[in-house]
């Protein structure tokens, strides 16, 4: 069955002015700094939940430091500095009283690499509700739940507790969403999730996200495209101004993006003269 | 000659080169345990030698069991005062270190490292054996702990560092804080090095003898209190081995074989246990 928002937002979906659309992540005018160096400039954002919201550009043009600023990953490397609003369900997620932990809680990553821990397959899933000192029964629950949405409950039910580190990478990437999934977030980044798998691996994931983003809101960082065009419901393009900082140069729906770009260097972009 | 035969020549040369270098690396290593064990096992095969402690000079008969008690409660205890705080501060170094304090102790313990093993021995010696007006186990222990702690610490941070960032990211992605990030998920996956290292530091102070000399003195009676002076193994071979008597002198060599063996089945057992927890 089908939300009403969710309902709302596929009719109308070229058209971001629709009054009833719910901004999930909203970041208004983000700059970010790697001590002197500005790395985003004026950034915004307004991403809709329980949709796929992709953020595309060439290599180094801040697509990964944008993502990252969402849950407040930037905090572990010193010396940076984000300035402008982040705001998640109306609360700015950059203010300084934050609560950090909670914040990650519900803002959930997948990263590049799959970085399943050197524990069992159980273990790793059950981690995040462990920190959350959940119940034994609670949390065996949680992860059977978790691995059965990622589609790796069957593959992996007679070996949970066999080390994680010897399935296959697209399993280890699949265990990773089961580990995001399984703390209950709300909203899930991914920073090209897929760029070290192999394209059957790939599909797999790709088919779970238009499976989950019935129930979570989507970020998504990815170089490739074809991924863009074929997973996402809106589009950023991203590019680096003549001062090497990254800025957001065109932001809608991806089929307006992909087939009516506005601005020209978007369809340079896509179009493949660079990049 | 063609091109081809002069590369394959060149890397049959190489290669010759290379297998040349290992022996003459390992061959003095595996002289070294064959003299030993040539040397000292007939001494280790002299009855009483494992569960009788030495006779007074010119009996014949005795062996080195007060030293083997001493040697591993020594060594037992020092390991009790190195290792949790050297892995603690290892830790430190790793997680928390890329600062001004860190720089310090890194600086203080790559000079403890470089220091004379004597100078532990006159530490143990000033701080505890003259304090206390006595000589000691406890105070051999302290001189060896004090020698384990840098390779204790730097091993331990080696290890943490080697875990990739990307697991402590996963971590904290998921709403941990950083101290159980570090203890749950950073050093279980460093285990294997850290138990390494605090090994490697034992068996290095199982070696020493110079910390003891004015320290645990030695002591020919089986000795268990901690307070008291205490025999140890290191010790047995430096004092006997400089006695004109040939029994004693084997047993010199025996007791040496004994160490060079203790430090070996200490360092297949971790790595067995290590391969096990891995897995």
């Amino acid at each position: 069955m089908m939300t009403w928002a969710n309902m709302q937002a596929d009719v109308a979906a070229p058209t971001t002015h629709e009054a009833e659309i719910e901004i999930k992540l909203d970041a208004r005018h983000v700059n970010f700094f790697y001590g002197d160096f500005q790395a985003l400039q004026d950034a915004s954002l307004a991403v809709q939940a329980r949709k796929i919201t992709a953020l595309i550009g060439p290599s180094g043009c801040g697509k990964t430091t944008f993502l990252r600023i969402f849950n407040r990953m930037h905090d572990l490397t010193p010396g940076t500095r984000a300035t402008g609003e982040v705001l998640l369900d109306g609360h700015n997620v950059l203010s300084p009283d934050i609560d950090v932990i909670n914040l990650r809680r519900q803002v959930g990553m997948l990263f590049q690499r799959a970085n399943p821990f050197p524990k069992s397959i159980y273990d790793n899933v059950a981690y995040g509700p462990h920190i959350l000192g959940w119940s034994k029964q609670q949390i065996s629950e949680i992860v059977e739940e978790s691995l059965k949405d990622t589609g790796l409950w069957e593959e992996v039910k007679d070996r949970l507790q066999r080390s994680a580190l010897n399935l296959s990478g697209g399993q280890q990437q699949r265990l990773c969403l089961a580990r995001a999934l399984a703390v209950k977030p709300e909203v899930i980044l991914m920073d090209e999730p897929a760029s070290a798998l192999d394209p059957i691996a790939t599909l797999r994931i790709e088919e779970l996200m238009q499976e989950l983003k019935k129930r979570y809101t989507i970020v998504i960082v990815t170089h490739n495209m074809q991924q863009s065009a074929r997973v996402s419901d809106f589009t950023a393009f991203m590019l680096m101004n003549e001062r090497r900082a990254g800025e957001v140069i065109e932001f809608g729906p991806t089929d307006d993006i992909f087939n009516r770009p506005k601005d020209s260097r978007t369809e340079d972009y896509i179009t493949g003269r660079f990049g | 000659m063609s091109r081809l035969l002069t590369r394959v020549l060149l890397d049959r040369f190489v290669s010759a080169l290379i297998v040349l270098s290992v022996m003459l690396a390992a061959i003095p290593v595996l002289v070294l345990l064959l003299f030993v064990l040539i040397k000292g096992l007939p001494g280790m095969l002299a009855p009483g030698f494992f569960t009788s402690p030495p006779h007074p000079v010119g009996v014949p008969g005795g062996g080195v069991f007060n030293a083997i008690i001493g040697t591993l409660e020594i060594v037992g205890i020092g390991s009790l005062l190195a290792v949790p705080f050297g892995t603690l501060v290892g830790i430190f170094l790793s997680e928390y270190g890329r600062n001004r304090i860190g720089d310090t102790v890194r600086f203080v313990s790559d000079v403890l490292t470089g220091l004379p093993s004597i100078a532990f021995g006159i530490f143990g010696y000033t701080v505890l054996v003259a304090t206390l007006h006595h000589f000691s186990a406890v105070s051999a222990s302290v001189a060896l702990a004090v020698l384990m702690l840098p390779v204790v610490l730097r091993a331990t941070e080696t290890a943490l560092v080697l875990v990739p960032q990307s697991m402590r990211e996963a971590g904290l992605a998921l709403g941990a804080p950083r101290w159980r990030v570090t203890i749950e998920v950073i050093v279980p996956a460093a285990l294997g090095g850290i138990v390494t290292g605090a090994l490697l530091a034992m068996a290095r102070a199982a070696g020493e003898t110079a910390p003891l000399l004015f320290t645990a003195l030695g002591n020919d009676f089986t000795q268990v209190d901690p307070l008291q002076p205490m025999g140890a193994l290191a010790l047995t071979v430096f004092k006997n081995a400089l006695l004109p008597y040939s029994d004693l002198q084997d047993q010199a060599w025996a007791a040496a074989l004994l160490l060079v063996l203790m430090v070996a089945v200490t360092n297949i057992l971790a790595r067995v246990y290590v391969r096990r927890i891995q897995r």
